[in-house]
């Protein structure tokens, strides 16, 4: 699905990536842990296509396609999906619309018909259910006024409407109360597939007992320093990341 | 919203430089250039007008003699030569047409590129046009269906041979020749316009609407609108504008005078995208308009325009609320962009008791354009009650453009509540990101973020004339964000 090598990035001159690899594969869920300042969000930022962001060394390559050459919109009519931790507010454009934009645009990419109304109104309605999103939400413009558990539920109905081949929640759980974090978590885990994958990016392992990763990596200094199971993250939980640094620089 | 697809965008930027950038090659029959009081007596001989009007005419033209030009706007220009402009150019056929297939195949051509082909308009719209090309009203349509309902819709030429009762009594009397500079001139020299009157206690079941179009070089176009709706009346009113591209400015000095007698309701929406001049700021439209309208008891008029075009912008549709309860709206939005200047807003003037007004201003500037809001909200001593809700909004698309607003209050009644909520902002990086993460253009995004923006003005629009708003957002701001 995608396979990240060697991957160097600065942001005004400063080196936030220093040669980090990562590899999924369809039907897997990765989490990305690691402590403030590692590079987390700059990873998620990098692969939908910010750009202040400068890669100046590595490749990505993209359900075999490269990923740095694609236009920020390209990647994501490829199939990557960015569940942003600060969903933006759009005032006067109704969730509907900007969603059908969207799918539209994205099934043009690929040589398909826009989809009907009926069907397009037909699968905001089966959509929204995974997520125990109000309808009326949807029909209220993209996250103006939404609580911050609105606006993350808003991310994964979006993505559920959009199914993408990557999605990559960043920070998804930060802000969320538990009944909210338990609602975006059993919707992430509907819709995960042979065909889909997921990178997860957290703080804190709380999200990993609703989402279980295949895969559990330390993001720290610009690089993956250690790659387990979920246990990794519960030893994390337990012993913070003090222990990885001081193995990390111990080497 | 989504009536817009991206192909009929794609299509639309091809011819974006300005798409109604071409002159029609018919005979015209014009006027020597210069202004004096022969040539007022010229024009008012080849309309073929009674005395009274070259009256009327040569009085607002000494009138205008001892003015000077506004200065007070925040627009800088070079003064139009006066003297170098022609005030009268018609397309040259003597005859009025009998029926819409005796107007000349040129003209027609014309109007399809407009994209208001009569026949179209005719068959599926059920809106009546009365189309200016130049001054003279070239056809109108449904004038027997509107007839049967004693209403009237013609140009204000035939009007004034038709009607002279009804222009003699209500025209001067919202906007008076003395009331400005292009006012007066106006007064002086306006060759046609539109005339609509609706009776007493009469809906109007079709959205009446003229198309304006400058199209002979050099020539100043000096419209004049009447709209009168009797007691207990109701119209609605579009006017659209496009001019081809030209390099020397082109003066535009129209007057509208809306009249809402008690109980009755107009509806007067705009959109205006004369020629803006070129990216580099040469030619363009100087489109210095008075518009303005009076409500009697419990009567309502609303302004809605949609500005994209115009060199240089100087026009403040505006009401006088005299009578108790009337209501005053005002919906604008003004985008300028590359080197065009704009200073718009209403005037909203509290006489009656328990009258309201609320203005809603959306300014959109891009490039290197400067973006004025003006507007003023008077609560006169009578004036018990009296509300008044202003939202003033600046969005700015690059660094190097400009965003203004003038709110004026003066208000003499303790009792009036006044609002007054404004906001700038620049066009977010962020949610264009977020947009384009989602697969949306970078096009398509500016075109969604900005219509939202503007969504409170473009509901207020007919559904078609929405349509073509939108479009004419999009096409003015292509590429526009830095």
């Amino acid at each position: 699905m995608i396979k990240i090598k060697n991957l160097h990035a600065n942001i005004e001159g400063k080196e936030i990536l220093k040669g980090l690899n990562l590899e999924v594969n369809a039907g897997e869920i990765h989490a990305i842990m690691g402590p403030n300042g590692a590079g987390k969000s700059t990873l998620a930022s990098i692969l939908a296509g910010r750009e202040e962001y400068e890669v100046t060394e590595g490749s990505v390559e993209f359900d075999r396609k490269d990923l740095l050459e694609l236009s920020t919109e390209d990647r994501a009519r490829e199939g990557l999906f960015l569940a942003f931790q600060y969903p933006v507010e759009i005032p006067g454009v109704s969730n509907v619309n900007f969603l059908r934009t969207a799918l539209n645009e994205i099934r043009a990419y690929k040589g398909e018909e826009p989809i009907s109304a009926k069907d397009f109104m037909a699968k905001v309605r089966e959509k929204s259910a995974i997520v125990e999103l109000d309808s009326k939400l949807a029909s209220r413009s993209v996250n103006e006024g939404f609580s911050g558990g609105e606006k993350k539920r808003n991310e994964i109905f979006q993505m559920a409407m959009l199914e993408p081949k990557l999605a990559i929640l960043d920070e998804t759980d930060s802000g969320l109360d538990i009944d909210a974090l338990r609602i975006v978590a059993s919707g992430v885990n509907k819709l995960k597939s042979p065909e889909n994958a997921t990178i997860v990016i957290t703080h804190y392992q709380r999200l990993l007992d609703y989402i279980v990763p295949d895969f559990v990596h330390v993001l720290y200094d610009g690089r993956i320093v250690k790659t387990g199971t979920k246990e990794l993250a519960l030893e994390l939980e337990e012993k913070g990341y003090d222990w990885i640094k001081n193995e990390v620089d111990a080497n | 919203m989504a009536n817009y697809t991206e192909n009929e965008l794609a299509k639309d930027l091809e011819n974006q430089e300005y798409k109604f950038g071409f002159v029609t090659d018919i005979e015209t029959d014009t006027v020597p250039i210069g202004l004096n009081e022969d040539i007022i007596r010229l024009i008012s001989s080849k309309k073929n007008e009674p005395e009274w009007l070259l009256e009327h005419r040569l009085k607002a033209f000494a009138i205008w003699k001892t003015m000077t030009e506004p200065e007070w706007a925040q627009v800088h220009y070079k003064k139009p030569d006066f003297q170098a402009i022609a005030y009268y150019s018609a397309p040259k056929q003597t005859k009025k047409y009998e029926s819409w297939d005796d107007v000349d195949p040129e003209m027609k051509a014309t109007m399809a590129k407009l994209g208001i082909s009569m026949e179209e308009q005719k068959r599926l719209t059920g809106v009546a046009v009365d189309f200016v090309m130049d001054s003279v009203s070239v056809a109108t349509s449904f004038k027997e269906k509107l007839g049967e309902l004693g209403i009237i819709f013609c140009s204000f030429s035939d009007a004034v041979h038709e009607h002279p009762e009804l222009v003699k009594k209500y025209m001067g009397t919202v906007v008076p020749t003395t009331d400005n500079y292009y006012a007066a001139l106006n007064s002086a020299v306006f060759t046609d316009g539109s005339f609509c009157y609706i009776p007493k206690g009469i809906r109007c079941p079709m959205e009446l609407s003229t198309y304006f179009r400058i199209n002979a070089g050099g020539t100043g176009q000096f419209e004049r609108t009447l709209v009168v709706a009797d007691e207990g009346a109701y119209v609605s009113y579009l006017e659209g504008c496009t001019a081809p591209q030209r390099d020397e400015n082109q003066l535009h000095a129209a007057v509208v005078e809306l009249i809402a007698l008690e109980n009755a309701e107009i509806k007067y929406s705009t959109v205006q995208n004369w020629y803006p001049g070129d990216k580099n700021g040469l030619g363009g439209i100087f489109n210095f308009v008075t518009k303005r309208g009076i409500c009697e008891r419990n009567a309502k008029i609303s302004w809605t325009q949609v500005e994209t075009g115009s060199a240089v912008t100087w026009k403040y549709p505006s009401c006088i609320l005299k009578g108790d309860n009337s209501i005053g709206e005002f919906y604008s939005v003004a985008v300028t962009n590359n080197y065009q200047q704009a200073d718009t807003g209403t005037k909203m003037i509290h006489l009656g008791k328990n009258t309201k007004s609320t203005i809603i201003s959306k300014g959109i500037s891009a490039g290197k354009s400067q973006n004025s809001y003006r507007g003023l909200v008077q609560i006169s001593k009578n004036a018990q009650n009296a509300r008044n809700f202003s939202q003033c909004d600046s969005l700015l698309m690059t660094d190097e453009c400009g965003a203004h607003t003038f709110p004026y209050i003066e208000c003499k009644n303790p009792s009036a509540i006044i609002e007054h909520e404004a906001t700038t902002s620049k066009i977010g990086e962020d949610q264009l990101f977020y947009c384009k993460q989602r697969g949306i253009s970078e096009e398509k995004a500016i075109s969604l973020i900005v219509n939202g923006y503007c969504k409170e003005v473009l509901n207020q629009l007919p559904m078609e004339f929405a349509v073509e708003a939108q479009k004419l957002l999009a096409i003015s701001l292509e590429g526009s964000v830095g």
